[in-house]
């Protein structure tokens, strides 16, 4: 074990897997030379080459496109989104082909890609530098979708999305990169997608998040301990959801609370409790809220303490549950 | 005339008018390959009439209708090494019967049945694009990736005059230019995108003019002219496999045929044009180059048509002989591992259609 921050989580995953697996190459802008703007790539060029370490033009779908010619070609892409909302140019890929293509040749052939990206808020950016876009992914079929809170689950994660023979997306709270810092395996390390994680064990309530969330919801339980024992599940995983794990925590809550950074209408949040409203009603005290970004665009960041749910939003709606 | 392409002249051919503009060769091209090219031709445009008639019959879908287009095809494919890859469009649906592919297999497509899927390695095509250019830069990633592998591919894309609008086509030409990508980006032109000219598509002169933005050689061809698509196509594999680099064709040609069986270009089409392209169609003045260089007598001329014509009667029956698909099929594949509830909402599928 050593202790890292979450960004050099990523990066180290990447040694690693870049060392373990001949056929896996990183491409993106900004990630060779430079080695990433958040430097989530350092030293992976000097180390593999520029062959494996690709400088690309600023094209998102060229890279994502040209990810799946690659992965027809034997490689395994590992596709950086410089920003969460520059990638929607790459939607298109995503949705028509990546999603696709495996669909397509009955299983014959695979595409083993993984994109990683930076998303979410609060770090004062310009426009645009801040969205929470996972919901369009997780909707594509064909496409997993992961986000670590903790270095050692970045790490773990990214190396699982790597040798995932599906596509895997994997979104990288930027906000945290370098605010968690934790203990992480050192070598290889995997995470399986489709296991949540109990942040913090309670029993009075559940608070499910994800990202960055997750650490707001701890917060939000911590203040909240004299009055309520508050338990907080950090989903990792999108899809696949760990709804075993999600469900065996209301069977000893009875109340939950469902937080995420994205606009609410459509947004994963809304996935989750349609998850419980189908298997766990019967196990549930109070209705299920939710504690999400607005449906507006996201705010100029003078403002954006004020979208991105707060440890206060959601010590408020734990309270509304557990008056109901 | 009406000329929608502004710069329509000055196209690179190699078969003659059988008047004043006389036939050449193409040097390296002996009698079985003019008669295998020829073969090809036939096959192609077969699948495409007998396509157009199973519409009407109601046995397969709405269709895209490539006829005219077949020099284009086969041409540039005769250019190719089995080991090189092919990332067709819908245009270019039964390009794989020149690989060995069934017929069966490109009609079960079109019936949209699950039969119609193949492997992408077992014929070195990969899957039909419908969304448009978007292979583009699948075909410069094959390319780009097989070279950093060391293995002498080349990846071919086809795609519509309309395509060069998109931004995959700008981003797979760019990446192709940067990365010095084995790739060949082969527009035919038939300077209509359904109802769209291609002087509404663009502004520059002629699409090969934009290969320079990508710093690759952009050649244009006459898109009717088996031969000629042949030997450019041929030219750009070399500079390929010799680490030049991609190339833009444009072949250039003209829509003689609605866009697809839903199409009705009487609304916006220059019918006169269609008529003077339909009496110079690229089987027609291949067949008649073959005849004056002596190499085709009618009676063979017969006999591949009636070689085509059969693959076609079996293709369609093996079509329509293929079982009702079992709906596991909406199912499987779509995931290596797939997510838990996949499973369950088979079974309740299952217990629901009894």
């Amino acid at each position: 074990m050593k202790e890292l921050l979450l960004v050099e989580a990523v990066n180290d995953a990447l040694h690693v897997e870049m060392e373990r697996d001949p056929a896996v190459m990183v491409m993106g802008q900004d990630v060779g030379l430079l080695g990433g703007v958040f430097r989530a790539t350092a030293g992976l060029q000097d180390r593999y080459g520029a062959d494996r370490c690709v400088d690309t033009p600023l094209a998102e779908a060229g890279i994502l496109g040209t990810a799946v010619g690659l992965c027809m070609a034997g490689w395994k892409p590992v596709c950086e989104m410089q920003y969460d909302a520059f990638s929607y140019p790459a939607l298109d890929q995503l949705i028509n082909h990546v999603g696709r293509y495996r669909w397509r040749t009955r299983g014959k052939m695979s595409f083993p890609l993984a994109i990683r990206m930076p998303y979410g808020g609060s770090v004062r950016a310009p426009e645009l530098h801040d969205d929470s876009p996972e919901t369009y992914y997780v909707h594509t079929p064909g496409v997993k979708v992961a986000i670590p809170s903790t270095p050692a689950d970045a790490k773990g994660l990214i190396a699982a999305a790597i040798r995932d023979p599906d596509p895997v997306v994997i979104f990288e709270p930027k906000l945290i990169y370098r605010l968690a810092r934790g203990e992480v395996p050192e070598g290889e390390h995997i995470v399986p997608l489709g296991k949540a994680r109990i942040a913090r064990e309670g029993s009075d309530v559940t608070i499910i998040a994800y990202g960055a969330m997750v650490g707001v919801a701890e917060r939000a339980a911590e203040a909240l301990e004299s009055e309520a024992s508050c338990e907080v599940v950090d989903l990792r995983s999108l899809k696949p959801l760990d709804e075993d794990g999600l469900l065996s925590s209301i069977a000893k809550t009875g109340r939950a609370i469902v937080v995420q950074e994205a606009p609410r209408v459509c947004g994963f949040a809304a996935e989750v409790v349609a998850v419980l409203a189908e298997r766990a009603i019967f196990d549930l005290r109070a209705p299920v809220l939710r504690v999400t970004g607005y449906d507006v665009p996201y705010p100029y960041w003078q403002l954006e303490d004020a979208y991105v749910p707060s440890e206060a939003r959601v010590v408020d709606a734990v309270r509304r549950v557990l008056a109901a | 005339m009406s000329r929608v392409l502004p710069a329509e002249g000055g196209l690179r051919r190699v078969i003659g008018d059988g008047d004043a503009l006389p036939d050449g060769e193409v040097e390296g091209l002996g009698r079985d390959q003019l008669l295998a090219l020829y073969r090809n031709l036939v096959l192609l445009r077969t699948y495409d009439e007998r396509s157009v008639i199973y519409h009407r019959q109601g046995r397969i879908g709405t269709y895209a209708i490539f006829w005219n287009h077949e020099a284009m095809q086969a041409g540039s494919v005769s250019a190719l090494e089995e080991r090189d890859w092919i990332f067709p469009s819908y245009r270019e649906s039964a390009i794989g019967l020149l690989r060995g592919m069934p017929a069966s297999t490109v009609l079960s497509w079109w019936r949209g049945h699950p039969a119609g899927w193949w492997n992408p390695q077992d014929y070195g095509v990969a899957s039909i694009c419908v969304p448009i250019a978007t292979h583009v830069p699948h075909a410069v990633g094959f390319a780009w990736g097989a070279r950093l592998k060391g293995e002498d591919r080349v990846a071919i894309a086809y795609f519509g005059d309309g395509a060069t609008s998109e931004g995959a086509f700008h981003e797979g030409a760019t990446f192709a230019g940067v990365m010095k990508a084995p790739a060949i980006l082969f527009c035919n032109n038939n300077q209509w995108a359904i109802s769209t000219p291609v002087s509404a598509q663009t502004a520059a002169p002629t699409l090969a003019d934009k290969a320079i933005g990508y710093g690759m050689p952009g050649v244009r061809v006459d898109g009717g002219d088996v031969l000629a698509v042949y030997e450019a196509t041929r030219e750009a594999v070399e500079r390929a496999r010799a680490g030049e680099g991609p190339t833009l064709i444009e072949a250039v040609s003209y829509r003689a045929a609605p866009h697809a069986t839903a199409d009705d270009p009487s609304i916006y089409i220059d019918e006169e044009r269609v008529q003077e392209e339909r009496e110079n169609e690229c089987v027609g003045r291949y067949e008649r180059y073959l005849e004056r260089a002596g190499v085709l007598s009618a009676a063979e001329a017969e006999e591949i048509r009636i070689d085509a014509l059969a693959v076609m009667r079996e293709g369609i029956a093996s079509a329509e002989a293929e079982p009702p698909a079992d709906v596991s099929l909406v199912f499987d594949h779509a995931y290596a591992n797939p997510p838990p509830p996949l499973a369950t909402d088979l079974d309740e599928l299952r217990r629901i259609l009894g």
